[in-house]
């Protein structure tokens, strides 16, 4: 491991805790440009956390350890799964501890935690919101698996810096079943992350809520942990987009020159994602919740036939 | 030049990708847009494809996709759809996810009917035959399971566009005269369709075909 | 004679003969110690637990080392039993020994007077139950093979209707014992077919032969019938969600984590040992068969109300995805791909062992609650993590591991599998490259389901509030329980934290079954799991595990260090409704409601509905099994009215017997007269 790779993956996991509330907060912007609101500060997520860590955590009388812990838990997941992902470089040491379908894993870990601890308090909105987040889980996670084997068949390999780096010195070619992938992953994304038309990050009306609910029982410290990892968790699923469908401007290893010049090439790439996602959702109105499983069933048989696609075309 | 390969496939992946959203599709309007989005990519890849291949019949082809796929006809439906006022559509009579892991297995199914044939093939597009097939079963698929006309007519169309895109890819276009008595039989055929469309509204007061089952001997 | 005398020459079959021996000293001590509970409880229990540790410890040894036989002088004469030790049946029996082991030391703790059958019967029919199991790997002709099957079926029989005095325990221990023999009968010509004539059932003599395809095929369509009754295939699975929860719960710990291993042992053992090729079509059948077994078990286990029977079926969605692992190596070794088939086979047979620890461990949790507070319906309880938090936490450790999230041992044998799906775009036939891939779907579609299940199982019955008041007074497990449940999470921790080590066990067993390993390569990446090259997938659950608990601290203590970690206590948040009570949490019917939606056309479902003129409304939701109608009910019937003309044959009156027999003397003598 060299001094050049450790500093690549310590960049990585800094770049990720300080960017994520950052891009939180340029969506929001965007979002309020594109409805004619005016838009809350950019740093305001950072204001929102400093806050939620002063205050006192208020807990339930009957919350149990698992309700405590839960909240470092996830966050512990979130970090590794910003460390794993290449955002600025392939020079990740820590990636060989996790490859695609581990990383997966990672994400289904995190939300069979934050379910289980919505559940320990035991009142109607936790289980409501265990449910539903299960409920979106079972079929985004195949589909977000079948999104990275589509990726895996082209480049010959789960690891995502092998990916990353197959990819990205291809030749400017353009791979149909890449496209089918792409978007499949941008609908799982909205559904993960939590976002219209899945779910409204914004709602006070607890029976339209999935992510909200969930968080409905934490305050203070552990409110803030939470939203920290859910910032991280939009963050870590824009850069895997970016690294799988626009992979130009990741250093290799061993180039520090090119290591300086990823940071601005990806704050420019995360910038234009954040505006694409937050015309998305200006575009589009939530869904019923029973319409959910259909367009997730279409991500997910859309990024099949990515897979078959791919077979026939052989690429 | 050698992306030209490449884009087309991407096209063809493109039209394979909007017959799976036709038949996920619930509102009618934008049933019509797909339906002119998938004519456009048509009438794309007939040009590359005589580009590459320098066949003008293939130019002729594209524009005649163009004027009657992709302005005429969503015209006429349009208008239609306003005079009838048809705005939503009913459930599918099987329910979406069902219908995609049909479509599934009829996109398998192509795929390795198509696979020994394209690699006899000697248009470099001869890899889209496969996805010109699953176009074509989609769209009947889609025909079969809806239950009001408007979609049905659609989805008549757009299996013709699977079959003029096959043709397209597998053999570099079918003769001039096949291309223009197809042409002229679905036009002629959109229209008796609208009349049709009509008919059943003043008979039923309704659009939903299962009406049609009242005309049985019983 | 003389080496029988001297331990330290004992070869490795010696010492499991004397372990299995001892066993049955064990059961036989039982018998003279009937009601005895204390003795039966802590002495023979732990005993047996302590010669299961042996057994693990033996077959741990021989993976490693050549086979060895031995012949018993039992049975009949002109047919002693054959018994053989190679790679697989040690696996096997190591599988068998560490799960029983911390089953024994629950049952230690668990068993309880009055509940049926003495303490000192359920001893005995418990060590003849293991002895069976582990005879049932060792056994190397078919006829001691067959004995011991029914040996074991037998004995399991008994113990699962324990409780005897409940007509639904008897009527669910009747249908285990007659599926059980329809597959015996399965299994025997399967070995008949085997022999191909000669007259010789030993297993060596079956593996001299040269098959025929069709009769290779139709031995292994026979053998997969017989196992895959034992094992709980669709549309053979019927028995399992009666047995295993009528059973008390360290006997369905047994049940579902190694008895059902023996029939992928037997399936194993007829397809790459006792046939010497394997067809490519048998590979599709196991994979399909596979693949609806998993999906339909865990669709069923989403929409129960009974944990045990949610467990039953989880057990049959693993038992799928067991086949479908072996049917993908089965149709890799059938086109010559042996580094694949090692992969697939690897990643069956690393199932086998977490399915053995984490299934265990979850019907042990189970069984502590049932015990603690008497109830096994999950609408009746809940908030146990207050009341007996040993049990919580060690079973989350099962439903976690069952859910398949890294870093324990369910993911590693996934993970496994579904590197093993990658690798199919080699196959040679088209059709079948282009089905692998959404039949990985469905694998994945139905791990993300498991997760799901498990949230249901272990959230409301450990988490939220308790749903009756009486479970207050439910009490946490005994050290017995605890010690049991402790190895098992052990197993489990292990089997996800070390799985270069653990695959270096499997290697010597894939390489006599397939003639390849991945031994070589997974010893060569040290820490981390590669199966193939490092830059093509690695996986370090260590590190996995360490990043995950460095970010977790980091954050405690700086959080701790920058602000502060103070807490206040107060009532839930109830948007502004003061009377919640615990009735107002998601139901069991509720959590799994979204997946009866989803997959309707799976269930037989009756409903009541009410009407808005009921005074008293009810709602009633009924699951039922498509198959039970579909498949065993015609049958049934159609055996019924057979028995029915069967029976005109007896009109009571002698003169008709007479008759009987006279015009059978009639046709004896006209059949030897010609």
């Amino acid at each position: 491991m060299s001094w050049l790779g450790f500093l690549s993956q310590l960049l990585a996991i800094v770049a990720a805790l300080l960017l994520a509330p950052l891009m939180t907060g340029w969506v929001n912007q965007c979002r309020a440009w594109l409805q004619n609101k005016s838009a809350p500060p950019l740093l305001q997520p950072y204001r929102v956390l400093h806050k939620l860590f002063h205050k006192d955590s208020v807990l339930a009388d009957n919350a149990s350890q698992l309700f405590r812990a839960a909240p470092y838990i996830v966050f512990g997941c979130m970090v590794l799964a910003s460390a794993i992902v290449p955002t600025l470089s392939t020079d990740l040491p820590l990636s060989p501890a996790a490859d695609a379908i581990a990383l997966v894993g990672l994400f289904a870990l995190a939300r069979v935690f934050i379910s289980l601890a919505a559940m320990d308090v035991g009142t109607a909105f936790g289980s409501l919101g265990a449910r539903r987040e299960m409920f979106v889980g079972f079929l985004a996670e195949p589909a977000l698996l079948m999104v990275f084997f589509c990726a895996s068949l082209i480049s010959k390999s789960t690891s995502l810096t092998t990916i990353v780096g197959t990819l990205a010195h291809r030749e400017l070619a353009i791979y149909p079943s890449l496209a089918f992938a792409g978007v499949a992953f941008t609908m799982i994304s909205l559904a993960e992350n939590a976002r219209i038309p899945v779910d409204n990050p914004a709602t006070h009306l607890e029976l339209t809520m999935i992510h909200e609910a969930l968080i409905l029982e934490y305050s203070g410290r552990h409110l803030a942990l939470l939203e920290w990892a859910a910032s991280l968790k939009l963050f870590a699923y824009s850069c895997i987009g970016l690294a799988l469908f626009f992979p130009w401007g990741i250093a290799e290893a061993g180039a520090p020159i090119a290591l300086l010049l990823a940071m601005p090439a990806l704050v420019f790439k995360l910038a234009v994602g954040g505006a694409a996602l937050a015309f998305l959702e200006t575009i589009s109105a939530k869904m019923r919740i029973f319409r959910v499983p259909e367009f997730l069933a279409t991500a997910f048989m859309l990024a099949v036939i990515g897979l078959l696609v791919s077979i026939l075309l052989g690429a | 030049m050698k992306y030209i390969p490449q884009l087309i496939n991407l096209l063809a992946a493109g039209i394979l990708l909007l017959s799976f959203a036709m038949i996920s599709q619930r509102r009618i309007a934008s049933l019509i847009n797909i339906f002119a989005l998938q004519g456009a990519a048509l009438v794309a890849a007939s040009v590359l494809l005589g580009y590459t291949s320098s066949n003008a019949d293939l130019y002729v082809s594209a524009g005649l996709t163009l004027v009657l796929k992709v302005l005429l006809i969503p015209w006429l439906l349009y208008r239609v759809i306003h005079r009838l006022n048809v705005r939503w559509d009913v459930e599918p009579l099987i329910n979406v996810p069902t219908l995609m892991i049909v479509g599934i297995g009829l996109v398998i199914f192509s795929f390795s009917l198509a696979l020994p044939i394209s690699r006899l093939s000697a248009s470099i597009a001869g890899g889209s035959l496969g996805i010109a097939l699953a176009c074509v079963l989609l769209s009947f698929m889609m025909m079969i399971t809806r239950s009001r006309a408007v979609p049905q007519v659609i989805g008549f169309l757009s299996m013709e566009n699977g079959l003029i895109f096959a043709a397209t890819a597998a053999t570099g276009g079918m003769p001039m005269i096949v291309e223009f008595g197809i042409a002229l039989d679905v036009l002629v055929g959109i229209l008796i369709l609208g009349v049709f469309m009509f008919q059943i509204r003043e008979q039923f007061d309704s659009l939903d075909i299962h009406h049609l089952e009242k005309l049985k001997e019983d | 004679m003389s080496a029988l005398t001297n331990p330290s020459q004992w070869a490795h079959l010696d010492w499991l003969l004397a372990a299995v021996a001892a066993w049955l000293l064990v059961g036989t001590s039982g018998l003279f110690a009937l009601r005895r509970l204390a003795f039966v409880a802590r002495v023979l229990f732990p005993a047996g637990g302590a010669i299961a540790l042996v057994v693990f410890g033996v077959a741990l040894s021989a993976v490693f080392a050549p086979p060895e036989v031995a012949t018993l002088p039992l049975g009949l004469p002109g047919l002693p039993f054959h018994l053989r030790l190679d790679g697989l049946s040690a696996f096997f029996l190591m599988v068998i020994a560490g799960a029983s082991a911390g089953v024994s030391a629950f049952a230690a703790g668990y068993f309880r007077k009055g509940e049926g059958t003495p303490p000192g019967l359920l001893c005995m029919e418990y060590h003849v139950f293991l002895a069976s199991m582990a005879l049932v790997v060792l056994a190397d002709d078919a006829y001691a093979f067959m004995v011991m099957w029914e040996t074991m079926a037998l004995s399991s029989f008994f113990l699962v209707i324990a409780n005897h005095r409940i007509p639904e325990i008897r009527r669910a221990g009747y249908l285990y014992l007659l599926i059980a023999h329809i597959g015996a009968i399965g299994i025997l010509l399967a070995f008949g077919v085997l022999q191909a004539n000669t007259g010789d059932y030993t297993f060596a003599n079956m593996r001299a032969q040269a098959h025929t395809p069709f009769w290779a095929s139709v031995a292994f369509l026979l053998a997969l019938f017989g196992f895959g009754a034992k094992a709980g295939l669709v549309p053979l699975h019927v028995w399992l969600p009666e047995a295993h929860p009528a059973a008390p719960s360290p006997v369905s710990a047994l049940m579902s984590g190694v008895m059902l291993k023996t029939a992928v042992y037997g399936v194993l053992r007829v397809s790459f040992d006792l046939l010497h090729f394997q067809v490519w079509w048998w590979g599709v059948v196991l994979l399909a068969l596979g693949l609806v077994t998993a999906l339909f078990g865990v669709v069923f286990s989403a929409a129960q109300v009974d944990m045990k029977r949610l467990l039953a079926y989880s057990s049959i969605e693993n038992i799928g995805l067991l086949f479908a692992g072996i049917g993908l190596a089965v149709l890799f070794s059938a086109y010559g791909m042996k580094p694949m088939a090692a992969l697939a086979l690897t990643a069956a047979l690393y199932h086998v062992a977490s399915h053995a620890f984490f299934k265990s461990l979850l019907f042990l949790g189970t069984g502590a609650v049932l015990h603690a507070t008497g109830e096994r319906s999950l609408g009746k309880l809940g908030g146990l993590i207050r009341y007996m938090p040993w049990v919580t936490w060690l079973t989350l450790f099962g439903a976690l591991a069952c859910a398949g999230l890294p870093p324990l041992g369910g993911f590693v044998s996934e993970w496994l599998l579904l590197q093993s799906f990658l690798f199919t775009p080699g196959l040679p036939s088209s059709f079948l490259n282009m089905l692998i891939p959404v039949v990985a779907a469905l694998i994945a579609l139905v791990a993300a389901l498991s997760g799901y299940v498990m949230v249901k199982f272990f959230g409301v019955v450990f988490l939220g509030q308790p749903r009756e008041e009486a479970l207050a007074h439910a009490h946490d497990a005994g050290a017995w329980e605890r010690l049991g449940m402790l190895w098992l999470v052990a197993g489990c921790v292990l089997l996800g934290l070390l799985p270069t080590q653990f695959i270096a066990v499997i290697d010597p067993v894939t390489r006599h079954l397939v003639g390849a390993g991945l031994g070589d390569t997974v010893a060569a990446a040290g820490w981390l799991l590669v199966p193939v090259a490092i830059e093509r997938a690695s996986y370090g659950p260590v590190i996995f595990l360490l990043g995950v608990a460095a970010g977790s601290a980091i954050a405690y203590l700086l959080v701790r260090a920058l602000y502060h970690g103070r807490s206040r206590r107060s009532p839930a948040w109830d948007c502004g409704f003061p009377w919640q009570t615990a009735r107002m949490q998601d139901t069991a019917e509720g959590f799994g409601q979204p997946i009866r939606q989803i997959f309707e056309p799976f269930f037989r479902m009756e409903r009541e509905l009410p009407l808005p003129s009921d005074s008293h409304p009810r709602y009633r939701v009924t699951i039922g099994d498509h198959f039970w109608h579909w498949i065993y009910l015609p049958i049934a019937a159609g055996v019924e009215r057979l028995s029915k003309w069967i029976g005109l044959l007896q009109q009571g009156r002698i003169a008709v017997y007479l008759l009987y027999s006279f015009l059978t003397l009639v046709a004896v003598l006209l059949v030897v007269m010609r």
